[in-house]
């Protein structure tokens, strides 16, 4: 018996949300980093069972350029972490509110 | 199905039992080798010119006391060194052995030599040894110790900027062949070359890409963290590296990690630059056992025979040197394809 | 078979994910996530996807997951004292919004007739996700983007030097 699509969009929707939650509830800004993977490699999946479903290579495609979008955004991101964490000797995110009223 | 299943199984144990056997006897090897070098005799003692050496390097390790440090994270310090090994291991998957064999008409269908052919082979054996990188770092971090933690990282730096030199040598190898799967790729060195229409020279990838060869080989004694590029495992270096805390067992799977890790780039080399196993006459897997010693001797003579480079001499030297040759390799590569 | 082997990993997925967001130390964090790629990679090979799983391997487990990995052990993080933080209402309201949009999508593919064609999951083209086809697109079709990426690369570097450089006071 074959997998049906709604698999693998649940699979994909499930790892969204627990990204979003992640994201939502940690104060590490590392670990925040983290579920915003999660949460690219939850649309990757959803891109590549369209593609299959669809017999289209636009969506092998689109995830080919997400993962190296993904792979310079991670760059910057921890440079900019390592930066704060030089000037605030914290990566809590509670701690980062210089800018609040 | 149940006699491809069998055959498959049957061919893993004796591909695993073979790297097993080619690990432990390596260390015999290397000994014996550097001993004539340095015009001394090297193990003598144990067995008849110290063959049961490693029978017996092994009994010892195995019957030390196996120490774990109070503060370590137990976890991830009883799995780094099977994180450290295992990628080493699996990259055998998909490497050929020889061509398809009856192994002397005793099998009614002729069965493949190799585990398996993906169709991105070359690919998953480099996506393999980045795994292989964690065991190095998580053994560093899980031992609670600075000097750990510095060497381990050191020695990942070094992995993962050797790494991009590495794959971008193998390209001018991928243009020529036209395919990803190592099999394919030892099929294209097949037949020879009349130079000057009179000396017969086999069609490897060596002769029409020495540089690829030059620099993969160079990335591969980095890799595998080989004399000059020892510095991250030095005697003289931060201790012990990342493998201070480890005694016994654990210590002994790091270094069988690192001579896996030395036969599985042999025999990559050995499929893309030396014709894998292609011989004019004979049993293939002869052949390519016999090619992948030639280079597993030359890492030796490397050792015995080269200074070890500075880390700061090491890194400088991947990113400024191998790397803009590399890409120099790619670039003449895809102009030599196209002119034909 | 396929329904064994793709129920398996989706297992392995889900729970890797969701300890991904409830470990007290960031390595471990790192080391449930990557797990979850590799489960991930796994699955990509039964949507056909022949080249995308092992760039997903080399890129994202192989390489981006050991910056992280860099980053945490050089940054000295130590055990967070308390992870959760209690949410304030505007958390709340945006949390709930957005599962609700989010459960809305669940239950439309759920009812796949709407979604799927009747008759399952149709044949693909012949070297369908394959290098072949992957390098011939991108070298055609999607040349443009494929360039700017290289543009996007070669400025993620300058960045993250430039960034995370020590001062020289």
């Amino acid at each position: 018996m074959q997998v049906p699509l709604s698999a693998y969009l649940i699979l994909s929707a499930f790892l969204f949300i627990v990204g979003v939650v992640g994201v939502a509830t940690r104060r590490n800004a590392l670990i925040i980093f983290m579920c915003i993977e999660l949460m690219l490699n939850a649309v990757n999946l959803t891109f590549l069972a369209f593609a299959r479903f669809l017999n289209s290579m636009d969506g092998q495609i689109f995830v080919f350029f997400v993962m190296v979008v993904a792979a310079a955004e991670v760059a910057v991101g921890l440079a900019i972490i390592i930066a704060i964490y030089r000037n605030r000797e914290t990566v809590d995110v509670a701690e980062l509110n210089l800018l609040k009223w | 199905m149940l006699e491809t299943l069998i055959v498959m199984l049957v061919k893993i144990v004796v591909v695993f039992g073979a790297l097993l056997l080619t690990v432990a006897y390596m260390t015999w090897i290397e000994r014996k080798v550097i001993a004539d070098i340095q015009v001394r005799l090297g193990p003598m003692r144990v067995g008849p010119h110290g063959l049961l050496q490693p029978i017996a390097d092994g009994l010892k390790l195995m019957f030390k006391e196996d120490l774990i440090p109070s503060q370590v994270e137990r976890v991830v310090f009883l799995l780094a060194p099977s994180m450290s090994i295992v990628p080493a291991f699996i990259a055998f998957a998909v490497i050929p052995f020889g061509d398809t064999t009856t192994l002397f008409g005793l099998l009614a269908k002729p069965v493949a030599l190799h585990i398996t052919d993906i169709d991105v082979g070359v690919l998953f054996v480099f996506g393999v040894a980045s795994l292989g990188v964690y065991g190095i770092v998580l053994a560093g971090w899980s031992s609670n110790n600075k000097y750990s933690l510095l060497g381990g990282l050191r020695a990942s730096a070094q992995l993962i900027s050797y790494e991009v030199s590495m794959g971008l040598s193998v390209v001018g190898v991928l243009i020529l062949a036209g395919s990803l799967s190592l099999v394919e790729i030892v099929k294209a060195q097949a037949g020879l070359y009349w130079w000057l229409g009179m000396l017969p020279i086999p069609r490897w990838f060596i002769f029409s890409q020495p540089l690829g060869f030059l620099i993969y080989f160079t990335c591969a004694l980095a890799e595998t963290n080989r004399a000059p590029f020892d510095l991250p495992e030095a005697e003289t270096e931060l201790v012990a590296g990342f493998h201070t805390e480890y005694s016994s067992m654990k210590f002994a799977m790091f270094f069988m990690a690192e001579y896996a890790n030395m036969i599985t780039v042999s025999a990559l080399a050995t499929t893309m630059f030396l014709g894998g196993w292609l011989g004019p006459i004979g049993p293939s897997p002869v052949w390519f056992l016999g090619k992948v010693f030639l280079l597993l001797f030359l890492f030796i003579w490397f050792r015995a025979t080269l200074p070890r480079f500075r880390y700061d001499q090491l890194m400088s030297f991947g990113w400024k040197r191998l790397l803009p040759l590399a890409l120099l390799n790619v670039v003449w590569s895809a102009l030599w394809a196209l002119r034909g | 078979m396929e329904l064994v082997i793709f129920t398996g990993l989706a297992l392995v997925a889900a729970l890797a994910a969701m300890l991904v967001i409830v470990q007290r130390h960031a390595v471990y964090s790192a080391l449930f996530l990557i797990i979850t790629m590799g489960a991930l990679a796994g699955i990509y090979i039964l949507l056909e996807a022949h080249f995308v799983w092992i760039v997903q391997v080399i890129v994202y487990a192989g390489a981006i997951m050991v910056l992280f990995l860099f980053v945490i052990m050089l940054l000295d993080i130590r055990r967070e004292q308390d992870p959760w933080t209690p949410p304030g209402r505007g958390r709340i309201l945006t949390a709930l919004l957005l599962s609700v949009v989010l459960l809305v999508e669940l239950g439309m593919a759920v009812a796949q007739r709407l979604v799927l064609p009747p008759s399952g999951a149709p044949s693909v083209a012949g070297g369908f996700g394959t290098t072949q086809t992957v390098g011939r697109l991108l070298f055609t079709d999607y040349l443009f983007p494929f360039e700017i990426t290289s543009v996007i690369l070669l400025v993620a570097m300058v960045g993250a030097m430039v960034l995370a450089k020590k001062r020289l006071t």
